[in-house]
């Protein structure tokens, strides 16, 4: 099997995140990348589905900039076999990413049998790169899946919705799946797996090699802002009972007509 | 050298993870039970953290020993006592790593990449612990195998180990001249498992007494020849006083994040107790003595990894990494005042466990004597 993991590296969850001088993205010269926590859990299942069928080999995928390559490189320590790299500023919309993520399946060279991905990713919370890929690619798609067993080329998966029930579908693949918390336990990427890493095969292109360009973008970022600080909270006191009416009153008012949340 | 290479980085960076994942979530509960981490120790195995000292030739991942401490330092910032049962493994099997022949290496060493098995290092006895060379196992010739009889103190892993690396003597007038060491397997008829003891910190670590009634063992398990045993104590010495030295400086780095959280949160007279300038002073004690530490664990492990003599800076490394996570710990349990006091708050527990650093693989009062030794004699 072909399998292929989509992967994007964020800013470390407890990275203070700054917007840059201009507002057109963040700062990102000090922070401490991460494989986006979803997509772990798409290395994962892709591992096991590895385990699972013979001769599978498993290509992991990024689009971002190459100063740092934690998380193509965490992947392939956990076991992905190889990793293509498409080289591009950090802040292209999700057309632009999902383009470039099916140029470099199609240069890979190899037919797809499965394509996943994390769910979403921690920083910009887009949720779509997975569906527009399967778009353009033609095939089905299943996000926020917590489940997933495998048949042959039928696909049983579960998906989370609303309220904590689940629905389950059966997709034949090659199709695209994202990955919810819950679907599995990633790995460690062991210290033999870290050393293993350094040997396995990363191949690097440009957007041009994979025919995305400015032209594609359909969101434009700019005006990148810290929300406003929160107001200091109020304090209400009642000093003896017979006083305290009078503040619920005054507390319940606030609360239906300021913060309008009653 | 001043920056760790990228894989390095990532080895620290894995190590942290599985610490503050694996081993901190429990470390309290394993250190009041005094239950030995057997599912953690064996996860590590899985994940390549422990026997680090084991070569590639024998199936070993080929770590550094600059590795080795970067990895160690990470563990022991989870937790210093579980550490030591892993840290155990390499004492233990660092003798076989110097000293073993081809098929001593491949008949010990290689089974520890296989499957996850425990060794135990055995030199200290009931009467011996600094004076190492009057050490009074006695290992008797009995033809085609040795005939041990004596007592071992303070063994790691005791309870656990599959493999015990053992110093006799075979002539105690001989003293160190006549001082050896012995690979015997687990289940030796005549070796008796003493009851583990009930420690200050480290709790998770299992710590025994062991008996050797007329065990027989193999003449092919000495390394080396008869009488070169203290030779191989100090060169494994050599090697795992950065360790040693290397969990100092993780729990003192512990010790210190402790600290800066809590500083920044605690107030008092109006202002966070990171504001006072009493405790900054401290702060800044901490930072610069865990500096100086780690510095000087990497130059000993560095210079063992360039086939330098290390001797001075190994113990300069151990008694001052392991002094100064004494200080930090017990300033880290002044500084959280009454709450560092109580077992609810983790700082307590850093103290405890840094106490065993001082002692164990040569006391701080031996280091010096190391250190002066090597220094007159230049």
């Amino acid at each position: 099997m072909n399998i292929f993991v989509c992967v994007k590296q964020v800013p470390d969850t407890e990275t203070k995140v700054q917007p840059n001088s201009d507002g057109s993205f963040i700062e990102t010269n000090a922070i401490k990348w991460i494989m986006n926590p979803y997509d772990e859990f798409a290395v994962e299942q892709a591992l096991l589905v590895k385990a699972a069928n013979s001769d599978s080999t498993v290509t992991v995928l990024r689009v971002g900039s190459v100063k740092d390559t934690e998380a193509l490189r965490t992947a392939m320590a956990m076991g992905a076999d190889e990793a293509i790299l498409v080289e591009a500023e950090d802040n292209l919309d999700s057309y632009m990413t999902a383009k470039a993520l099916k140029g470099a399946i199609e240069k890979s060279g190899k037919t797809p049998d499965l394509i996943l991905s994390g769910k979403q990713a921690i920083d910009s919370d887009a949720l779509q790169v997975p569906q527009l890929l399967a778009q353009m690619l033609g095939l089905p798609s299943v996000s926020v899946v917590v489940g997933f067993e495998q048949n042959g080329d039928k696909l049983q998966i579960k998906r989370e919705v609303e309220g904590g029930s689940l629905e389950v579908y059966e997709v034949t693949s090659p199709a695209v799946i994202a990955c919810n918390k819950g679907i599995n336990t990633p790995r460690y990427a062991s210290l033999p797996g870290i050393m293993k890493a350094k040997k396995k095969p990363l191949t690097q292109l440009s957007l041009g090699d994979v025919s995305v360009s400015e032209e594609d973008r359909r969101v434009k970022y700019s005006d990148y802002k810290l929300p406003p600080e929160k107001p200091a909270g109020k304090k209400f006191e009642a000093m003896d009972e017979a006083q305290a009416p009078g503040v619920v009153k005054e507390v319940v008012g606030l609360l239906r007509n300021e913060a309008k949340v009653i | 050298m001043f920056e760790l290479s990228e894989e390095q980085k990532e080895f620290k960076e894995m190590a942290m993870k599985f610490s503050r994942n694996e081993i901190i979530p429990v470390a309290q509960k394993l250190d009041e039970e005094g239950k030995f981490p057997q599912d953690i120790f064996k996860k590590a195995w899985e994940l390549g953290l422990v026997n680090t000292s084991i070569p590639a030739e024998y199936g070993g991942a080929g770590f550094s020993n600059l590795d080795a401490v970067t990895i160690c330092e990470a563990l022991a910032y989870g937790c210093m006592g579980i550490n030591t049962s892993i840290m155990a493994n390499d004492l233990a099997l660092l003798p076989i790593v110097i000293a073993g022949s081809h098929e001593q290496k491949e008949k010990f060493l290689k089974p520890f990449t296989e499957q996850f098995k425990i060794a135990s290092f055995c030199l200290t006895e009931p009467n011996n612990g600094s004076d190492a060379a009057g050490i009074k196992t006695t290992f008797k010739d009995g033809g085609d195998h040795w005939i041990v009889n004596g007592e071992k103190m303070w063994i790691t892993n005791a309870g656990y180990a599959d493999l015990y690396v053992v110093y006799g003597t075979i002539d105690p007038n001989l003293k160190h001249k006549g001082i050896s060491c012995l690979v015997v397997e687990k289940g030796a008829e005549g070796l008796e498992i003493g009851k583990k003891e009930d420690k200050m910190g480290h709790r998770a670590s299992d710590t025994r007494s062991l008996r050797f009634n007329n065990v027989k063992v193999p003449k092919e398990n000495m390394l080396q020849n008869p009488g070169e045993g203290w030779s191989i104590a100090m060169k494994t010495l050599d090697h795992s006083r950065p360790l040693v030295a290397s969990s100092g400086v993780g729990g003192a780095q512990r010790a210190l994040d402790c600290v800066v959280q809590y500083a920044n949160e605690r107030v008092q007279f109006g202002k966070t107790i990171g504001q006072h300038q009493a405790l900054q002073m401290m702060i800044a004690d901490m930072v610069m003595k865990i500096e100086c530490s780690r510095l000087l664990v990497q130059k000993a492990a560095w210079l063992a990894d360039n086939n330098q003599r290390n001797t001075d800076i190994a113990s300069c490394a151990k008694a001052f990494a392991t002094d100064s996570c004494m200080e930090i710990t017990t300033n880290a349990v002044q500084i959280y005042g009454g709450y560092g006091y109580s077992k609810e708050y983790p700082v307590e527990k850093l103290m405890r466990d840094a106490k065993l650093l001082q002692i164990y693989e040569g006391t701080s009062q031996i280091q010096r004597l190391v250190i002066a030794r090597e220094a007159l004699r230049n």
